[in-house]
């Protein structure tokens, strides 16, 4: 059944670190709509906003919100598999089917995101060196052409155009539906260890040590900590505890509701002090711990404060996110934090994780073998974007790539280098849906 | 037991807020609206998330055939629960005072088929000595304005049909609830110009209504905040209030 559009309106739209407002032309959607788009109209579907840049802007042009198909279209408890609406919220699926112990094959460190936003950036969570990237998960997808045209996509119908969209960033169309894989979990705890380290060489010892005992791992990196010597940081590592491990504890803790920050601060109150204190702060709160922990602050320790992204005032941030290949991870990392160190404006999250080598599904699919790391920047101008060329010139060096999710200042010949599958991804484009990312990199055209 | 659920309007974004709470406590729904398709979404999602639902086309315009609905309805369960109305309809004021048809409808859809479709199970609740019947009202009733008096009117009908039909039931063991959501973001204010207030969540709503439901409360306002705002905006003398461009 197809529907106009339930309201059609400008509207200021932000990114989760860019301040913005960017003016869009809002569609607002109900089901199934009708498409028929001129092709010179840019149209963008939209998630839920949490992309750090531009890829999921369309500045000056059309924005598709579908936030309210959002519905379950049904469970299969043999094979695991939920079908559901790309407007369905990772934090539905998990507070839906957690109770009746499911949980999703992969998750990013927020739920407040989009089946449909997922799939477009191909997401990773702590455990892609076991499980991959969420599109190595999507069973099939449903897509709608801006001719109007709706298919199914597989792995045996549709390949190429399915291998197109996971990870597309958006620009194949609007995804209506997918089918995704859940796991069976049999309750809401993590059974966690937490280790202190100093120095990069034991960030990958623990790496080496914790992959084959751990499904999760990620070490948070207190980057202004490696201006006095070896990089501090911690090193987490978790599996879903099992039954045993659970002893009297009801197997399903709830999520906790969200602190807000007071509204939009007209300043950031992140500077190189107020990081260095935060890191010690979250150093100190750290010690060597083995045990039991709630899944909702396991993986989502940040949305616990809702809209957090305040904190850096009205200016924003910038996020850089790289993934570095194994043969040059070490050299390329220390390189990195010493550039970060030179600039010495201050990191406040910077999170670091070997991924595995899973094949990602998508043609443009970030994920990769070799190291990711990943800090916020608070956006102090030209010398913010001149730190984030620096870094970019050292990824592009050793051949690994920058995450378009975070991205707002990524050059196009890093862009072309570190997405070969680009060429094949053009002739599956759809050449209606544009984005601010890809005007930025690319002008109007490929 | 699990609970028995009838919503008339249930493709309202507000009301399928709730039912998705329902669902999960494991609720049985009999599920009305008059679009068949969108119904079967509603439901699809409502089985997943653990409900039990079936659906009937039924439309609140034009002298709709109200006996029918609750004989469907007590064919269903011969008990019911609950019954929420959602249904409503809040086009541009001023289409509406230049089509007398569209005002009838205006008129007719959110108040007197409300009235109609309560006091018919009302009845049947009463015969049980059971029940809670649920009206979605709305703050646009607590005082006529120029921008939404059409609208404002029908609601107003239903808070006073709503508290006479409360005395009445007084003491049988059924009980009235009127909801009266301030404006939230649902399809009816997505296009709509509502002026300069910030809109709530439906999720946030729904919880405020399940709970207010739950607590046997009689009046709930969601978010809550509007009980003091109407109070007040009740309280503002007409001499004032005739300069006020809202
Ligand atoms: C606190 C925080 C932690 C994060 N942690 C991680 C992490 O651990 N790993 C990780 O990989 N990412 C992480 N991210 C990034 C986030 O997971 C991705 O940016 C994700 O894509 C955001 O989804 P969204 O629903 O907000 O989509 P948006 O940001 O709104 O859009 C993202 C892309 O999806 C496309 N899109 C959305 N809906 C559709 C649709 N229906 N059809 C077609 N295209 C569509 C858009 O066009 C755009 O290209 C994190 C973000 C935050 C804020
Ligand atoms: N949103 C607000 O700001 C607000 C504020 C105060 C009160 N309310 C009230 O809350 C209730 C729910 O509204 P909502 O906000 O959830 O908006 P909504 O999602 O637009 O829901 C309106 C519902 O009314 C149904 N409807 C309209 N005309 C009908 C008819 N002739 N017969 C049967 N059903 C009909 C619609 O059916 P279709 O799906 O088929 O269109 C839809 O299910 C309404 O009573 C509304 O007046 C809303």
């Amino acid at each position: 059944m197809s529907q106009p559009p339930l309201s059609d309106r400008w509207l200021g739209l932000r990114s989760w670190g860019l301040p913005g407002p960017f003016p869009h032309r809002v569609l607002t959607l109900l089901g199934r709509p009708e498409l028929d788009l001129a092709r010179d109209h840019k149209v963008l579907a939209i998630g839920a906003g949490r992309s750090y840049g531009d890829v999921g802007l369309n500045a000056g042009g059309i924005a598709i919100d579908s936030r309210l198909n959002d519905r379950l279209l049904g469970f299969d408890e043999a094979t695991g598999i939920l079908d559901c609406e790309a407007g369905v919220t990772l934090d539905t699926i998990v507070r839906v089917m957690l109770p009746r112990g499911w949980f999703p094959m992969v998750v990013p460190g927020t739920r407040f995101v989009t089946v449909g936003g997922m799939i477009a950036n191909d997401v990773h969570g702590k455990n892609h060196h076991t499980a991959g990237s969420f599109g190595n998960h999507v069973v099939s997808l449903t897509l709608m052409s801006s001719d109007g045209a709706v298919v199914d996509c597989s792995r045996d119908h549709e390949s190429a155009r399915f291998r197109a969209t996971i990870g597309g960033l958006g620009l194949t169309g609007l995804i209506l539906s997918a089918r995704v894989r859940l796991r069976r979990v049999v309750s809401a705890w993590m059974m966690a260890r937490c280790r202190r380290f100093a120095g990069l060489d034991a960030f990958f010892e623990l790496e080496r040590e914790a992959a084959d005992r751990y499904e999760y791992t990620v070490a948070w990196l207190d980057c202004p900590s490696a201006a006095r010597g070896p990089v501090r940081g911690i090193h987490f590592a978790a599996n879903h505890a099992s039954t045993a491990q659970l002893g009297e504890r009801p197997p399903a803790p709830p999520p906790g509701k969200p602190r807000w920050i007071p509204y939009g601060l007209p300043f950031s109150v992140v500077n190189a002090v107020s990081t260095r204190m935060l890191n010690q702060a979250y150093w100190l709160a750290h010690g060597p711990s083995e045990g039991l922990q709630p899944i909702y602050p396991f993986f989502w320790p940040l949305d616990g404060i809702a809209e957090w992204n305040r904190f850096y005032g009205a200016r924003g941030f910038y996020q850089f996110q790289c993934v570095l290949p194994p043969e040059a991870e070490q050299a390329g990392l220390a390189e990195l934090l010493r550039t970060c160190g030179d600039a010495g404006q201050g990191a406040t999250l910077s999170v670091l994780k070997r991924f595995g080598t899973v094949a990602a599904e998508g043609l443009l699919s970030f994920p990769r073998p070799g190291s990711t790391f990943a800090l916020d920047l608070p956006n102090l101008g030209e010398r913010t974007r001149r730190l984030l060329a620096a870094l970019e010139a050292i990824v592009l060096g050793v051949g690994g790539a920058v995450y378009p999710a975070k991205d707002a200042n990524m050059s196009r010949a890093l862009f072309e280098r570190a997405f070969p599958g680009l060429d094949e991804f053009l002739s599956h484009r759809d050449a209606a849906f544009e984005s601010s990312l890809w005007r930025r990199l690319f002008g109007t055209g490929p | 037991m699990s609970r028995r659920i009838v919503i008339v309007g249930a493709t309202s974004r507000i009301a399928e807020c709730c039912a998705r709470l329902w669902a999960a406590q494991g609720a049985e729904f009999l599920l009305l609206g008059r679009d068949a398709t969108r119904l079967e979404q509603v439901a699809a999602d409502l089985r997943v998330r653990g409900g039990q639902c079936e659906t009937r086309v039924f439309d609140a315009g034009c002298a709709p055939d109200v006996e029918g609905l609750v004989d469907g309805a007590y064919a269903w369960r011969d008990a019911i629960d609950l019954l929420l109305i959602a249904h409503g309809t809040m086009p541009p004021q001023e289409r509406a005072q230049q089509d007398l048809g569209l005002a009838r409808q205006v008129l007719e859809i959110n108040g007197v088929s409300v009235c109609l479709i309560a006091e018919a199970f009302a009845g049947r609740m009463l015969a049980r000595g059971a029940g809670t019947l649920a009206i979605i009202g709305s703050v646009a009733g607590d005082r006529g304005r120029q921008s939404n008096y059409l609208y404002g009117a029908a609601k107003g009908l239903v808070a006073r049909y709503a508290e006479g039909l409360r005395h009445r039931l007084h003491g049988t063991g059924v009980s009235v609830v009127l909801i009266k959501p301030g404006p939230t973001e649902t399809p009816m204010t997505v296009g709509a110009d509502i002026g300069p207030v910030t809109l709530a969540q439906p999720e946030d709503v729904a919880h405020e209504i399940v709970r207010g439901i739950d607590a046997g409360r009689r009046t709930i306002y969601c978010p809550a905040k509007w009980r003091w705002i109407m109070a007040l905006i009740r309280h503002v003398p007409e001499r004032l209030f005739l300069r006020w461009r809202i």
